[in-house]
């Protein structure tokens, strides 16, 4: 019978649509700034330099190898390596970075300089980017 | 850049020998919503009926390949995902499997495994959203492309837990992978898996009966065996044509001759038979990611001995191919023992299934041409490279 497929059809989408009011699976969508999906550990934004102790600036674990510079593909980290030699966390002295700049229109969070680094000193951000020019209207987050 | 130019319209006359008449040149894209993308087609049109077609490409072009003879080879890793960014693990896959063969590296079974359960969830969310793309192209609008990219959420889900990132994955590295899985991934893929057949009953439910459909595409846009086969067509487009032709079987690369799976086969070469050759080979990969997630190993995922910074492969050339959900993606590489290539190319399905789209649209009508197109599968990221 001529119309027969579109009918089915026509059946399939009424199942649908009265099915994403019972079955989570059909309606996946999340009402964002009410609800908000978990967030996920391995997910990436962008690089950060990481710190041992309280004082970001005296425990700062690169020791500015120039390593991520290198290898980072678009090229987007610049830094400038101190002359001096500052204790770091455990009292070792170490050269320090006296600059270290990320270009993030440039970065393309592939994450690279994470894997290269031979001292753990950077790490990718995952928290989310707000969706918001003003950090007042975003509700705040939920409780975890 | 310089565009390929038709005569002045003034000097085109209609084929139907009616001196009234006078051929229309229209010039569809860049921005035009249906091409995927910056593509443009410059379309000579007799009435309704195509009578000459020019791609253009270009818009897109970011030098990939040139950008790449001066990387590192791990730093043209994240390039590649860039490339056809609907599939950025297999791509991920094809070059890694090229700088392998070029510095004979051996790859852990559990990494093979994690490859295939990987590049087999992207050929799943391609297919999907490629139908969903061509359903809207048609004029279908919304319903089936949702349907298709709810399914796809739920495994770009699966890919920003293991990978950080929905698309731009980066997960493969020479000699396995980036990361192995995160507690819980396998269970929740195993559960996407096993729902996806579910979706798929949905969906030729939704579509595949459906008179309209099937008279916008049966018999249009029809690609014969012998020029496929000439014009290097390969995929999905070169099988719905008949040719029994699929690298998982040929090439067996990876571990692919462990899995029972079939190789669908069109008849016609239209349309309708693209369209059918997804589906079916959706089911398909339902299949070989069950039999993988069944019997993945314990082991390394990545081999310990590649060298993560400095890598030098010895002077050599190679050329490492895999069956990317469009076709034959194939990464040719020349390394003259220094730490970037000395040569890098790209063989882009998209790019070689496209060059046939005047033989499939010549005498078909303008609006036919709209869904010849979106039947190919292209993305112009790798079309442009």
């Amino acid at each position: 019978m001529l119309g027969e497929g579109i009918l089915k059809g026509l059946a399939e989408t009424a199942r649908n649509f009265f099915g994403s009011y019972v079955s989570k699976d059909r309606l996946t969508t999340i009402q964002f700034p009410e609800e908000r999906a978990p967030r996920i550990e391995a997910s990436r934004n962008f690089p950060f330099l990481v710190y041992d102790g309280t004082d970001p600036m005296a425990g700062l674990r690169c020791v500015s190898c120039l390593i991520c510079e290198k290898e980072c593909p678009p090229k987007c980290i610049f830094i400038e390596k101190s002359t001096d030699k500052k204790p770091d966390a455990v009292g070792k002295p170490q050269f320090y970075p006296s600059k270290f700049n990320i270009d993030i229109s440039v970065c393309m969070s592939c994450q690279i300089c994470v894997e290269v680094c031979p001292f753990d000193a950077i790490k990718m951000d995952n928290a989310p980017s707000p969706t918001s020019t003003t950090t007042r209207s975003i509700p705040p987050k939920p409780p975890t | 850049m310089t565009t390929a130019t038709l005569p002045p319209s003034a000097t085109l006359t209609s084929q139907s020998g009616d001196s009234d008449t006078q051929l229309l040149e229209v010039s569809m894209g860049p921005q035009h919503p249906s091409t995927h993308g910056v593509f443009r087609m410059d379309v000579a049109l007799d009435g309704e009926h195509v009578v000459k077609l020019k791609p253009i490409f270009g818009y897109l072009h970011r030098n990939h390949e040139k950008i790449a003879e001066n990387e590192t080879y791990l730093g043209s890793m994240p390039y590649t995902d860039r490339l056809d960014y609907f599939c950025s693990i297999t791509n991920n896959w094809a070059y890694a499997l090229a700088v392998e063969t070029l510095a004979g590296i051996v790859v852990p079974e559990r990494a093979e495994y994690l490859r295939v359960i990987t590049g087999e969830l992207t050929r799943l969310q391609n297919h999907a959203s490629l139908v969903g793309f061509l359903m809207q192209d048609m004029g279908a609008s919304g319903t089936p492309l949702m349907y298709a990219f709810r399914e796809r959420e739920k495994i770009l889900d699966l890919f920003e837990t293991l990978t950080g990132a929905r698309m731009m994955c980066n997960y493969m590295r020479f000699g396995g992978c980036r990361c192995d899985l995160p507690e819980g991934w396998l269970a929740q893929a195993k559960q996407v898996v096993d729902a996806f057949p579910r979706f798929l009953d949905e969906f030729e439910r939704l579509l595949s009966g459906n008179e309209i459909l099937m008279a916008r595409t049966q018999g249009v846009g029809v690609l014969s065996k012998e020029l496929a086969i000439n014009a290097g067509v390969t995929g999905p487009m070169l099988r719905a044509c008949g040719v029994n032709y699929d690298l998982r079987k040929v090439d067996k690369y990876g571990i692919y001759d462990r899995f029972n799976f079939r190789v669908p086969l069109g008849e016609h070469g239209d349309v309708y038979d693209r369209y059918m050759i997804r589906l079916l080979e959706m089911r398909e990969s339902v299949s070989i990611l069950q039999q993988a997630m069944r019997d993945l190993p314990e082991g390394p995922f990545t081999d310990p001995k590649t060298k993560v910074r400095n890598f030098r492969p010895k002077p050599g050339e190679a050329y490492g191919r895999i069956e990317a959900p469009k076709g034959e993606l194939g990464f040719y590489l020349i390394s003259d023992g220094t730490p970037n290539p000395y040569r890098y190319r790209v063989r882009p399905p998209s790019l070689i299934n496209l060059t046939i789209l005047e033989d499939m649209c010549l005498g078909q009508n303008i609006a036919d041409v709209v869904i010849i197109l979106g039947s190919v599968d292209i993305v112009m990221g790798e079309v442009d490279r």
